[in-house]
């Protein structure tokens, strides 16, 4: 692959990535937001394989085959299987209409490319145009943190903060050294093993994954003592 | 030839194969649903049924609804006659321009609505209501979808904005790849075709352009319907033309445009091969849902524009 055609696939891909972004706002249903999650996953396994073919540094290799069975695979896997044992309620409840998180989310891609463009300059990788885009999926995925009302979604919200992160470290250095990404990645895995945990205490003391009732029933917990 | 002649030639064929593509679509759906369907020329025989008609009015029709099937042909007429089909420089070329385009077929629409009202009946006033609440959700979406192509070529005339695609070498370019699918979403809003409308029922409640044309019948009635007919092609064309626009004609010779007439109509066929087989698989949108859609489209546009900035002009 000649560099212009490889900068382009990445380009492409990086275009895939906020759609991605945007789609995981946008959903109603708990089990598309969850495919869109794997589908963010596999995604950036295969820019982080690209990138890696490109460059010729092949430590992003291994990154790649890990990305790909933890993120597009093992997390999903797990975050359905709590979706089922918990019988979460197949909606998705947003704090305020969609149309109106589209919107804000509109602003706030333009938000990051507005920030990211003068530190585009700086940098001279094929892969600095991505920065952008990585920025925007990072402030996307906090969006879609603060307007979910449920802690599952959230705690998507979350690990799609970390992907996002994964793919600007992507864009910006071509990858992070590979004993540091190890670290990330059994990092995750184990927040992810702790969140399935607190699911399950959580969904015990308060029948519900919901937030304001978790708060609710605190309030009256201190209001009893 | 001269490229006048052209010109002429290129209006006409969108007028006379309007109904043909229709009848193709029809078909393609019938054959898709195991039925043989009325045949291609079958819309032809419907609008020359429709012109030998006597035409009945509602005693309180104002000259407003006899008016306005004469402006919508004529301003979509208008319309599909600028874009290009078959040779790319063409007298008219320089009025080809894309918000020209969308005010010709807001003009249209504008009457369309007016005459749904004009009788004063429950399903024309309905209509026109659908009608004019989904149409300013999807014109600044397709606007937009366009703006993002003549960003790159820096115009929003047709024939410069095909020049500059024909002359780039071939790239992966997300950007386009956004709006081609904004685009495609509203053409078929646009166009009112399932999901959005249904273009063969009279008899539903949620109809929409249907709605308005309840009240007319003969020739009014077959103006009409042959109007929203080159519609359908004429967004069908504006998308080869934008998108995928090799096989025009760039130069006016005999043989140039009989190769374009040949490229054009089998994109055509596919396009529509394409929006049966989604007419067939797809469900009617709820009418709550059509604002989503739309603004789905737009999002998709705007991305597209955002896209373009971010990664493909340097710095």
């Amino acid at each position: 692959m000649s560099i212009a055609f490889s900068q382009q696939v990445i380009n492409g891909l990086a275009a895939l990535t906020l759609l991605i972004s945007f789609a995981l706002l946008a959903q109603h249903r708990m089990l598309s937001v969850l495919h869109w999650f794997a589908a963010q996953g596999i995604l950036l396994a295969i820019t982080a394989a690209v990138v890696a073919y490109s460059t010729g540094e092949h430590e992003l290799y291994i990154s790649a085959i890990m990305t790909f069975l933890l993120k597009g695979l093992l997390l999903p896997w797990m975050l359905w299987r709590a979706i089922r044992k918990l019988h979460v309620h197949r909606e998705v409840e947003p704090l305020m209409n969609n149309g109106m998180t589209v919107v804000i989310a509109v602003g706030v891609t333009l938000f990051s490319f507005h920030i990211i463009a003068p530190i585009e300059v700086l940098s001279d990788l094929m892969t600095r145009n991505s920065m952008a885009i990585a920025m925007a999926c990072v402030l996307l995925s906090m969006l879609m943190m603060i307007t979910r009302k449920k802690a599952i979604t959230q705690v998507i919200g979350f690990l799609a903060v970390e992907n996002s992160l994964f793919f600007a470290a992507i864009g910006a250095t071509n990858g992070m050294p590979l004993v540091v990404e190890i670290g990330i990645a059994f990092d995750v895995l184990i927040a992810a093993l702790i969140f399935g945990l607190f699911f399950f205490h959580i969904n015990n003391t308060f029948d519900s994954m919901e937030i304001d009732t978790m708060n609710a029933s605190l309030i009256h917990k201190d209001d009893d003592e | 030839m001269s490229s006048i002649f052209i010109q002429i030639l290129q209006a006409i064929l969108m007028v006379l194969l309007a109904p043909l593509a229709a009848g193709f679509v029809a078909t393609v759906k019938a054959r898709l649903q195991n039925r043989r369907g009325a045949g291609v020329l079958q819309p032809w025989r419907n609008i020359r049924k429709l012109f030998t008609k006597e035409v009945v009015l509602a005693d309180h029709a104002s000259w407003i609804f006899r008016f306005a099937p004469y402006v919508v042909f004529t301003a979509t007429v208008m319309a599909a006659s600028v874009v290009p089909s078959l040779l790319l420089d063409t007298p008219l070329s320089l009025t080809a321009d894309v918000i020209a385009l969308v005010a010709l077929l807001g003009l249209a629409r504008f009457f369309l609505a007016l005459a749904g009202m004009d009788i004063g009946t429950a399903f024309g006033g309905m209509g026109a209501s659908r009608e004019m609440t989904f149409s300013a959700l999807a014109e600044p979406a397709m606007l937009m979808s366009v703006f993002v192509l003549s960003l790159s070529a820096q115009s929003t005339n047709l024939t410069t904005m095909i020049h500059h695609i024909l002359s780039t070498p071939l790239l992966i370019q997300p950007s386009i790849a956004f709006a081609l699918v904004a685009m495609l979403m509203i053409a078929v809003a646009e166009t009112g075709r399932i999901p959005i409308d249904n273009p063969t029922t009279h008899l539903e409640l949620t109809m929409i352009h249907e709605a308005m044309l309840l009240e007319y019948s003969g020739r009014h009635l077959a103006l009409m319907e042959w109007a929203s007919m080159v519609k359908l092609l004429l967004f069908a064309t504006l998308i080869i033309d934008l998108f995928i626009p090799w096989g025009l004609s760039l130069e006016a010779d005999a043989l140039g445009i009989i190769l374009a007439l040949i490229f054009w109509i089998l994109k055509l066929a596919l396009l529509f091969i394409v929006l049966a087989t989604l007419e067939t698989s797809l469900a009617k949108l709820r009418m709550f849902e059509v604002p989503q859609y739309l603004g789905t489209a737009f999002v998709l546009a705007f991305l597209g524009m955002m896209i373009h900035y971010m990664l493909e002009v340097q710095l």
